[in-house]
């Protein structure tokens, strides 16, 4: 019997916690692929935040260290000084990022940290049961905005992807969706991307994945990614903002 | 003999700390300290090792923390409001068994308060100003010799117990020059032995199966009688700390001392001098000045009190801090004073001289 698909050695056999229909298994599942076909699981080093994925240092095996909520680019920062020769990840939700650590990712991509970062985006905050996200668009019902999101009180979502593209070090910047087949495989090539340039120590790199969380957003997986397919996408448009190695290929 | 620099005491400490084989420094500047940052932005480069100034406080310490987790000697800097942001990460660090070095030039608050010498921190330092059962090894320099050598003290006692040494100064010993004489810089070889100390638990570069083993670096343990086992294991950790770690200085203790004062850094440099008059006009007393502040030198303070004392006096340039640590350990043996001075004023020898005769009747 041959084996075609099996669990990436990069992901450990634990059994993942996360809910049913839930994409960070999706998100995880990439991130592991690409480090196996890159060779970077004895050389590799990730941050877990504080959120869903809080408990990621089971799942993926490679050395992780546990983040303070949203401080997860100041230990990459602090890890990738201390060992140059190994490579560093993030892995974090719209809280962890978008809000507490929004000082941190900024710095640590405007210093241009030799790091990758993976972004999951759901627009809501999944492990403390449903509260409004920086990312929560205009209308929508949370826990914390049982009226629907009121941009006129409190603004609108932030489109982190866009607003670190303004900064001049990162190197490679991109949103991808994980809501069909087809856009989970060109998911996967940015994630690729992104590891690779940290690979080659190219620079900052950024994946920001548009993802579902269907028990806070009250819908069954498949209607999670029609929803976020209608509304999402519109707003957190899929595309690749900002790509050096273009310019310097052209050289 | 080794040479005498003359040199500000935010310097001499960030010249230590290289010596003593830091190569990663992550700060964020803040009066009274930033010649320390300064220093080590033109001095570390040098040495080999890595700068970064960070985008605040908060980010300072969570670099200290990644770079601790890959087994490193690593050092943070800042004065009181600045420490106050490090907390959450100073909580972080003791929950993970990170060791780690991070200095306090405490100036006068609360808030934020003025750039004048205080010690109004010793709550902080002493208590965990972080959530939690964890403690910190508090170390307080009296003069910039001192300061300079708390830093390789710091650093083994860091790596030793794999935990947060913070050295608590003030703004008068971080601002003024003194002749320091420096311990020896680390050799390569001694440089390359303390890079591999940590082997056993921190992040570095992994093998293939069947060597295949992976690092956590973590203080989350969501398992009550998990998180109670960690945390029992660092109270076993604590014990022998307290057990091998106090340091204290005795000053002009003797069965003849009629008042016994314990003061601390600043506050015990003046009083010594109070107190050398006073012994020239035949006035006995005694000074204890605890080196560590955590471990608290309890046994030596309530040992100093010979028959003819009569009062203890605390001396601090706060409201009143260790004081309670002071009576703690004398369980009401003898009515205990209290001498402050806050806002980040200082008081004089003259001034001390005066409270003590005050109190000597």
């Amino acid at each position: 019997m041959e084996i075609i698909a099996q669990r990436p050695k990069s992901l450990t056999d634990t059994q993942f916690s996360y809910c049913p229909g839930c994409t960070h298994g999706i998100s995880h599942r990439l991130i592991a692929e690409a480090m196996d076909e890159l060779g970077l699981r004895n050389s590799m080093m990730g941050v877990c935040p504080v959120g869903c994925s809080v408990l990621a240092y089971n799942f993926f095996d490679c050395d992780m260290a546990e983040a303070a909520h949203g401080r997860a680019p100041a230990l990459a920062t602090g890890m990738k000084r201390a060992r140059p020769d190994m490579h560093v990840f993030t892995y974090q939700g719209d809280g962890d990022l978008a809000a507490i650590g929004t000082a941190e990712i900024i710095h640590a991509a405007n210093r241009g940290e030799h790091i990758t970062v993976f972004f999951v985006n759901n627009a809501i905050y999944g492990m403390t049961g449903g509260q409004m996200a920086p990312t929560t668009l205009p209308g929508m019902k949370t826990t914390t905005s049982p009226y629907g999101r009121d941009e006129t009180d409190i603004g609108y979502p932030i489109r982190v992807s866009e607003m670190l593209a303004t900064l001049e070090a990162p190197y490679y910047i991109a949103r991808v969706s994980l809501l069909s087949p087809q856009d989970i495989i060109k998911a996967k090539k940015a994630v690729y991307k992104a590891l690779k340039f940290n690979k080659e120590e190219r620079g900052f790199t950024f994946v920001e994945f548009v993802s579902t969380c269907p028990t806070n957003w009250g819908l069954e997986p498949l209607k999670a990614f029609e929803w976020a397919k209608e509304n999402m996408l519109p707003f957190f448009k899929i595309g690749v903002f900002k790509d050096k190695s273009i310019e310097e290929e052209a050289k | 003999m080794a040479e005498k620099i003359l040199m500000k005491g935010n310097e001499a400490i960030a010249e230590a700390a290289l010596r003593a084989g830091c190569r990663l420094y992550f700060a964020y500047p803040i009066t009274p300290q930033s010649e320390l940052i300064e220093y080590m932005s033109r001095m570390m480069p040098k040495a080999g090792g890595t700068f970064v100034q960070a985008e605040s406080e908060v980010a300072a310490i969570n670099m200290v923390y990644g770079a601790s987790g890959c087994g490193k000697r690593v050092m943070t800097s800042s004065s009181s409001p600045g420490v106050s942001l490090k907390q959450e990460g100073i909580s972080y660090i003791s929950g993970a068994s990170l060791p780690a070095v991070v200095v306090n030039v405490v100036r006068g608050g609360p808030g934020l308060g003025d750039i004048q010498p205080a010690q109004g921190d010793y709550f902080q330092a002493t208590r965990g100003g972080g959530h939690g059962d964890y403690r910190t090894i508090v170390l307080a320099p009296s003069t910039v010799q001192e300061f300079a050598d708390m830093a390789p003290l710091a650093f083994d006692l860091a790596d030793k117990y794999r935990m947060v040494a913070l050295i608590l100064s003030d703004g008068l010993i971080g601002q003024m020059m003194e002749p320091v004489e420096f311990q020896p810089a680390k050799t390569e070889k001694e440089l390359e032995e303390l890079n591999n100390q940590h082997l056993d638990w921190c992040m570095h570069p992994n093998e293939d199966e069947p060597n295949h083993h992976h690092h956590i670096i973590n203080s989350l343990e969501l398992d009550p009688h998990v998180l109670s086992d960690l945390v029992l294991n660092l109270e076993k950790k604590y014990i022998e700390v307290e057990k091998n770690e106090i340091r204290f200085e005795e000053y002009n203790i003797s069965p003849d001392n009629e008042i016994v004062c314990v003061a601390f850094g600043t506050a015990a440099r003046i009083t010594k001098s109070a107190i050398d008059e006073l012994q020239k006009e035949g006035k006995s007393v005694g000074l204890i000045r605890p080196i560590t502040l955590w471990p608290f030198p309890a046994k030596a303070i309530d040992d100093a009190i010979h028959q003819k004392v009569r009062k203890v006096l605390t001396l601090e340039l706060n409201l009143g801090q260790m004081i309670d640590d002071v009576r703690l350990a004398l369980k009401g043996k003898v009515p205990v004073e209290f001498m402050g001075r806050v806002g980040g004023l200082v008081f004089t020898p003259e001034e001390v001289k005066a409270k003590i005769e005050e109190i000597f009747i």
